[in-house]
């Protein structure tokens, strides 16, 4: 019986933490498409505050769309090979590599975009193109590709599936493209999903690295909360909330646990 | 064998390339800049030295323990307790609390208002209680809020998932040799979650010190390091005050997560 008055406690609490974290969303959704919300729902639904935000900010959303898209090529890049070097030699050499790389992350994003700015804000070709957020964007979102596949790296026997394919005379290109990358496919995909994510909710440096030429939502965002009326900043969230619910979803499927991965796992 | 190892510097190389010259380069450059302004290496002692600064330190690391706490506390709570019970809607409930994981530090200022804001939420039902309306978004209270609201869902996934690795044999025996249910939680789930705690609780810790869109949607009265460094850079041009400020904050969120890594095991950090 106590027990059971405890379950009710908790299902109560955790319920209160979900309205707190839910509500504000659907508040937030409702006065985006309300004529007024001071006067509330009743003054009728519109798509007025939508097009608004469509036909002021259009190019932002673009902008967020192509940088996430970039910094997503360029990760893949950098990070499935440091990924691959670093499943390979475990020593206290790529230790602290991989440390060094998650310090964007653990540094403010404030104090990465000063020092950003301070070293090559008078490159004034650089400073104000799209490339300059680009930067800052894939210094923050690389540890998240990295640690994706290095997890599912060391997680399969790499070096036995690497020693087989050696043994039947595959050099390491073929190696790397028919065995290393099929199998942290998985990795790739849901640190993808991360660095696109996060890329296109940045703000902590953006705000610092953007110029009016190259605003991107989040900026965007900010911009509307402070100078335009509530709706049409509720608005361009609910446009936001569309552009990364997908994104959410994707990941939360990620995030459950996926069977063990076995060595001999064949590959079609 | 030494054919191989140059493989792998090479392979390295882009990224080392990349880092050097857009981190390490930046951050030491942005070191030496600290230094050079009206007050030289001063600067740096200023945070201490400097009345306006040491206030704002103080009220960054009260928010960010504030927030520390309540958010464990609530994480806690709602994590074991959905982990331990599977009952119908568990999983809705689990998408609702993490749903909110990636949005940015300015949306989450904006919930705020659409809570505690002039027109919010809050202001509404007191004011059809009370009377009076409480505004509270645009205070420290609000921006504790804000923090607590970006910490839950990923503090939450932490506790799931180290929940999920109890051995709930050890509680059946806790209670079967008679420890009430507050025994079993103070003596068998906490110290199991310590870990879990330690590093959620840092991550925690380090955003909300560094975060800087919830404090910037809210607004520019409230007093925390972040929004003292982008006034001293954009509206005083005290570059030099700007750099040696996000420094020390660089160096104060990095050695929280170090600690707290070296007491917990690796865990990512995420920042918004």
């Amino acid at each position: 019986m106590k027990r059971r008055g405890l379950f009710l406690l908790q299902l109560g609490f955790t319920l209160l933490v979900c309205a707190f974290l839910v509500v504000p969303v659907i508040l937030s959704m409702l006065a985006g498409l309300t004529v007024n919300y001071f006067i509330g729902v009743e003054s009728g639904l519109t798509l007025r505050w939508v097009m608004e935000v469509w036909n002021g900010y259009r190019e932002t959303i673009f902008l967020s769309i192509g940088l996430s898209l970039a910094c997503l090529a360029v990760t893949l890049v950098l990070g499935v090979p440091t990924a691959y070097v670093l499943a390979k030699r475990q020593n206290a050499l790529t230790r602290t590599l991989e440390e060094m790389l998650v310090l964007p992350v653990a540094v403010p994003g404030l104090a990465t975009a000063l020092a950003l700015i301070v070293t090559y804000g008078s490159l004034s070709g650089f400073r104000t193109s799209w490339a300059f957020i680009l930067v800052g964007h894939v210094l923050f979102t690389l540890p998240f590709m990295v640690r994706s596949v290095l997890a599912v790296l060391s997680a399969i026997d790499l070096k036995t599936l690497e020693e087989g394919a050696a043994s039947l005379g595959a050099g390491f290109w073929p190696r790397f493209r028919d065995i290393v990358l099929p199998n942290c496919r998985q990795g790739i995909l849901a640190g993808s999903l991360m660095v696109v994510t996060l890329s296109m909710g940045e703000f902590n440096m953006t705000w610092l690295l953007h110029t009016p030429f190259t605003k991107t939502l989040p900026v965007g965002l900010a911009d509307a909360y402070a100078s335009l009326r509530l709706e049409v900043g509720s608005a361009y969230t609910l446009v936001f909330f569309l552009m990364i619910m997908p994104l959410l979803l994707a990941l939360q499927a990620f995030a459950k646990p996926r069977p063990a991965k076995f060595v001999a796992e064949e590959t079609e | 064998m030494r054919h191989e190892v140059r493989r792998l510097i090479l392979l390295l190389l882009p990224a080392g390339i990349f880092f050097a010259a857009f981190f390490l380069l930046p951050m030491a450059r942005l070191f030496f800049i600290g230094g050079s302004g009206k007050t030289g290496w001063a600067a740096y002692a200023a945070i201490i030295t400097d009345a306006h600064y040491f206030s704002s330190l103080l009220s960054t690391l009260g928010v960010a323990a504030a927030t520390t706490a309540a958010t464990l506390v609530i994480s806690g709570i709602s994590g074991v307790f959905l982990q331990r019970h599977k009952f119908p809607g568990n999983a809705a409930l689990v998408a609702m609390l993490t749903f909110p994981l990636a949005f940015p530090g300015v949306v989450i200022g904006f919930m705020v208002i659409m809570l505690a804001g002039r027109m919010g939420l809050v202001g509404q039902v007191t004011q059809a209680l009370t009377g009076e309306k409480l505004v509270f978004a645009y205070t420290i209270a609000g921006l504790f809020m804000g923090y607590v609201y970006f910490s839950i869902p990923r503090t939450i996934l932490t506790v799931m998932a180290a929940a999920e690795k109890l051995d709930p044999k050890l509680e059946e025996a806790a209670r079967s040799l008679g420890a009430s249910p507050w025994h079993v939680l103070r003596d068998v789930i906490i110290p199991g979650l310590k870990p879990a705690f330690i590093s959620a609780g840092a991550i925690c810790f380090a955003t909300a010190v560094g975060a800087f869109g919830t404090a910037f949607t809210l607004a520019a009265r409230i007093n925390v390091l972040p929004m003292v460094i982008y006034t001293e850079f954009t509206l005083s041009a005290n570059i030099a005050m700007a750099a040696a400020l996000s420094f020390v904050l660089g160096i104060v969120t990095w050695l929280v997560l170090a600690v707290a890594r070296t007491a917990a095991g690796s865990s990512v950090a995420a920042a918004g």
